[in-house]
């Protein structure tokens, strides 16, 4: 049993060990990232100046489509799933996943549901050119023929995502070492078993809203038909109710990685930890009753209206007592900033700021201003690049030396930050204000007065897009080699992970270790 | 080895690669056919997915059989099941809700009702009625609609009662297999098994005659608007996981009858495969309360 990994492609193919899931998860992720970076690269060069320079109208459609997706479900999610496997077991003193065979088929059929999706590029038709949210009849009667291919890769995707998430709850909830009691789980595992049943509520609403999508373009049903009685309507319902939990997917976790890093670096416990497990399960289920506040301007009752408005805004409780929380550990810290920290911190700036934008979205009156505007564009991109993009990279950073038992280089760690940051901003700040202005999102061409503030933002996403190489870099040269971490890596950080040797040993735990 | 102070991690396996390779094949042939493409890589892909399926288990069973499963192991199971249940409640549940809100919004709108009954202006003369047998483009267009309402609707008093009263009873003989088979009582547990699959299968028979008559007679079809619509995903998705629940508990059948499979104290295969029918069945009710009883 307690053989190390095979030689050559078949480890990988046959693997069932968390590692090296974890690791595949990690690095398809990040091939997926570069594949939508490159994708919203064509988008702002396109959007460097008015008018239609590089690419045609259809093509720029399929590319802000195809970005979407790939980032949501191929990017950030994976992620996400890759520290999930690599860090959970460690944290709760588990020998590897609960399902370990079933892991392995989580992770392969992303690859492989990614071929299909990225073949629509090549069909007849084009790929999908709907938009990531894919509203009917835009994604139905005016769809191309791809479309079907783009339904079942959904599908699939999200039968890895819903074994993924029943393989993480179990694991959590079954696999514990002995006196590791749920609250005294690390901040990332809680987090992650609240995504975990996020996931398994809405994957399935999902299927089944790109199902009623299938039966309506090929098999004459009337979900979204107004002829037959349905609505189209009905599809934004559907969708959001999947959406809206979606968006939380991809932050939970992240919440739970920075509340892993700022206590190390600020050498302090982190303050609050039960209020962060409440407000983790609160936002959560908040999530399930806001999904409407999308679709404002839809043609809703006021009652409707009303109501997503008021559960939309009761989100910033929650939300604001973790970054309270975060920013109360910081206090009177003595803080350092190795790289990881750096983009931690960032994270709770930025992210702040795409939540008060979210905020501003939320009021339902306003929102009729902002609705499809480059303000929305704005707003998620805050919340998900240094939101879900910094964490996840943070994590790297900061578990990089536990994993490959090498340290990364600092400098080019700093640069990478700042690179980052600067092109970020750059890019996304520009876009609150030609948003008011009242630039709408997915249109390749704009009015002149737009001009200046585009050029800046496509400027700044290159600048961004660089960033990642250096990242890419520095990540190859600390897998081959670099000082060697100790043990902690940090000073005195907290976990089980930093108990156990740097690289950790295939197989970590063959028996529980004790939990004090 | 099988022991709570230290763990089992299963070796290299090549079963989720192929399962991969048959899921996609199954996905992509998919699409290929509904597109206008041959059919055979979808065949090919489902084939592929069912071995892979039965060498699968197979290997479960056999480990089990071998005393590698530890009851942590077991423990991991019997979540996995429980939350892949919540995870189809969850797929049925967006169907009832669009059938909820076609019935509470939609139709009310696009009859004039209400502070968005503007909708009606595009379909002038249509009302809101349920079961929808005129559909709006009927309503406005006559004899030119493209999409019109069912002629007539499948009586709840009758086959879906009959279907009801089967359904309910099979959960109950799953119920007196599961017993008989923890007081170790294997020949009566066949037996109630077997009465289980059959009762599934004359649901299953009943409902395809429900069908037949659905499109022979009534007008009743996937293409007669939103009626047909909810009507045929809801049951019919329902049909399909009986199907699929009917094959597990016919499995399960043979394993105990031919591989005399199952200890009185061990048998989580038997057991998931009932609790997979007695949802089933709970939607069922759903169904028979929801789409036929009050549909009607």
């Amino acid at each position: 049993m307690a053989h190390g990994p095979q030689p050559g492609f078949k480890r990988w193919l046959y693997t069932t060990n968390h590692k090296d899931i974890g690791s595949m998860y990690l690095w398809f992720s990040f091939a997926m990232f570069l594949l939508g970076g490159c994708m919203a690269l064509v988008i702002r060069a396109e959007l460097f100046e008015p008018g239609l320079q590089i690419v045609q109208p259809e093509f720029f459609n399929q590319m802000t489509t195809m970005h979407g997706l790939i980032m949501v479900f191929g990017a950030v999610m994976p992620a996400f799933v890759g520290l999930a496997n690599w860090m959970i077991p460690m944290m709760i003193g588990a020998p590897d996943m609960a399902l370990p065979r079933m892991n392995n088929w989580s992770f392969w059929i992303l690859p492989f549901a990614f071929a299909m999706l990225a073949s629509t590029l090549f069909m007849e038709g084009g790929a999908p050119n709907f938009g990531w949210t894919f509203y009917a009849p835009l994604s139905t009667e005016y769809a191309p023929p791809s479309v079907t291919f783009f339904i079942f890769s959904i599908h699939i995707m999200g039968a890895s995502s819903i074994m993924g998430s029943i393989n993480i709850i179990a694991t959590i909830l079954n696999m514990r070492a002995p006196g590791m009691t749920l609250m005294k789980m690390p901040l990332f595992v809680w987090t992650w078993l609240i995504t975990a049943y996020l996931l398994i509520a809405v994957m399935p609403v999902l299927a089944g809203v790109v199902t009623m999508m299938l039966m309506d373009i090929h098999f004459g049903t009337s979900f979204f038909s107004a002829a037959g009685g349905g609505d189209p309507v009905l599809f934004q319902h559907v969708f959001w109710f999947f959406g809206h939990p979606e968006v939380y997917i991809m932050i939970l976790p992240a919440f739970g990685i920075v509340s892993a890093i700022i206590p190390t670096f600020a050498r302090k416990p982190l303050f609050g930890y039960s209020s962060m497990v409440y407000a983790t399960a609160s936002i959560a289920f908040l999530s399930f009753i806001v999904w409407a506040h999308h679709m404002f301007t839809v043609g809703m009752p006021i009652a409707g209206e009303l109501f997503f408005m008021y559960a939309t805004m009761l989100i910033a409780v929650p939300t604001g007592v973790k970054v309270f929380n975060w920013v109360t550990t910081m206090f009177r810290g003595s803080m350092t900033f190795e790289t990881p920290m750096l983009f931690a911190v960032a994270f709770v700036i930025l992210f702040t700021i795409g939540g008060f934008s979210g905020l501003m979205l939320a009021i339902a009156p306003a929102d009729f201003q902002y609705h499809d505007t480059y303000f929305v564009v704005a707003h998620f991109h805050y919340v998900l690049v240094p939101g879900a993009i910094f964490s996840i990279t943070a994590g790297v950073y900061y578990w990089l030396p536990k994993w490959t038992g090498n340290m990364y280089n600092e400098t080019m760690g700093k640069v990478h930050f700042w690179l980052a940051f600067i092109g970020l901003n750059v890019t996304f700040f520009p876009m609150h204000f030609v948003g008011l202005a009242g630039m709408p999102r997915r249109i390749p061409d704009y009015a002149l007065q737009f001009a200046d503030f585009n050029q800046i933002a496509s400027v700044g996403a290159f600048l961004f897009g660089a960033a990642q190489l250096v990242f890419l870099f520095n990540v190859i040269r600390t897998v081959q080699g670099g000082n060697k971490a100790t043990d902690e890596v940090w000073e005195n950080p907290e976990g089980l992970e930093w108990t156990v040797p740097s690289p950790a040993p295939y197989h970590t735990f063959s028996t529980p270790p004790a939990v004090r | 080895m099988a022991s709570e102070s230290s763990y089992y991690v299963p070796e290299q396996s090549r079963l989720p690669i192929f399962a991969t390779i048959g899921l996609f094949l199954t996905a992509f042939g998919a699409a290929n056919w509904i597109n206008g493409g041959s059919a055979y890589i979808f065949f090919a892909g489902a084939l592929a997915m069912a071995t892979v399926l039965w060498f699968w288990f197979a290997q479960v069973i056999r480990e089990n059989m071998a005393g590698l499963n530890s009851e942590q192991l077991k423990r991991s199971y019997v979540w996995g099941m429980g939350w892949f249940i919540f995870s189809e409640v969850m797929f049925f549940a967006a169907f009832f809700g669009a059938l909820y809100y076609i019935r509470n919004f939609a139709l009310p709108w696009l009859g004039g009702e209400g502070d968005r009954g503007a909708s009606n202006m595009l379909w002038q003369g249509f009302e809101n009625t349920w079961p929808l047998y005129v559909t709006p483009d009927a309503a406005a267009h006559g004899d030119a609609a493209k999409i019109v309402g069912p002629k007539e609707i499948i009586d709840p008093w009758h086959l879906p009662l009959l279907n009801t009263v089967i359904l309910l009873s099979s959960s109950v003989t799953v119920h007196f297999a599961h017993v008989f088979l923890k007081q170790g009582k294997r020949r009566a547990f066949n037996l109630w098994l077997a009465l289980t699959v059959a009762l599934g299968a004359l649901f299953l028979f009943f409902q395809a005659e429900e069908y037949y008559e659905a499109y022979k007679h009534l007008g009743l079809t996937l293409e007669s608007g939103i009626y047909g619509t909810t009507f045929f995903m809801l049951t019919g998705f329902h049909g399909a996981h009986v199907t699929l629940g009917t094959i597990m508990l016919l499995i399960m059948l043979l394993r105990s009858v031919i591989a005399h499979h199952f200890k009185p104290d061990d048998h989580f295969g038997f057991e998931a495969a009932s609790w997979y029918w007695h949802f089933v069945d709970v939607v069922w009710v759903g169904l028979f309360i929801f789409v036929y009883v009050l549909g009607a």
